[in-house]
């Protein structure tokens, strides 16, 4: 799986993406997120505030529940601000 | 056919809107909207503001943008350009332009798209003050614009 991190998640991350083997018990968003933070503490800080992080998968905007497979693409970030 | 794009460089909002009427006589209205960095932060001063975005998502949530825009309203044409990278307060950020027939249909698309943009195209400032580098954070007035367009 593909993961991107963008705005202060990638600065707090210290990347911009990275490639995992998703664990077969991580099977959406919020597994992924809880996966994550188990890791390293640098994802323990990153990832703490779950209400302030919006999520793609496979470039579309979705939210924690939704499901995640090994190849995905899935991008973790602050909430956005174009325009 | 709607035009989009992302880039660092500039753009010519006149040349823009030449090219949305050109050699055409049944558009009857040119809206047009253009975003500008702003000198100020609330009370901090900006020196410049660099804006990341998110390759290929970017591209795909505008498109969804302009083609939901066009299913609401009977436009003819639609362009946006919206810039990432470093840019300095005066500098240009984002064109939003769309031609109909009618003023409503112009001028109520151009408003949409620039709401949704702020929130739902993958873009994220961070502003170089005085007091070092800070991230925009998302507003709620900007969530409640965006909002007041959602189909109810």
């Amino acid at each position: 799986m593909q993961l991107l991190y963008f705005g202060w998640v990638r600065q707090r991350i210290g990347m911009d993406k990275e490639t995992i083997a998703l664990p077969a018990s991580v099977t959406d968003v919020r597994g992924l997120i809880g996966w994550l933070k188990s890791r390293d503490p640098r994802y323990q800080t990153a990832l703490k505030d779950i209400a302030s992080l919006r999520v793609a998968v496979n470039q579309e905007l979705t939210d924690l529940d939704a499901r995640v497979r090994d190849g995905d693409e899935v991008a973790l970030f602050p909430p956005m601000t174009g325009g | 056919m709607p035009t989009i794009r992302v880039q660092q460089e500039d753009f010519d909002p006149g040349a823009e809107l030449a090219r949305l009427t050109a050699g055409k006589t049944d558009v009857g209205g040119l809206a047009c909207f253009v975003g500008l960095v702003r000198d100020m932060a609330g009370p901090e001063r900006i020196a410049a503001m660099t804006l990341e975005h998110y390759p290929g998502m970017t591209e795909r949530a505008i498109e969804k943008m302009v083609a939901e825009a066009c299913a609401r309203w009977p436009l003819d044409d639609v362009t946006v350009i919206h810039r990432y990278g470093r840019l300095e307060p005066g500098d240009r950020i984002v064109l939003v332009a769309t031609t109909s027939s009618h003023r409503d249909a112009c001028l109520d698309s151009v408003h949409f798209l620039i709401d949704w943009l702020k929130t739902k195209a993958p873009f994220w400032k961070l502003e170089d003050t005085a007091s070092g580098a800070k991230w925009v954070a998302a507003r709620e007035e900007d969530d409640k614009a965006a909002e007041r367009w959602t189909a109810g």
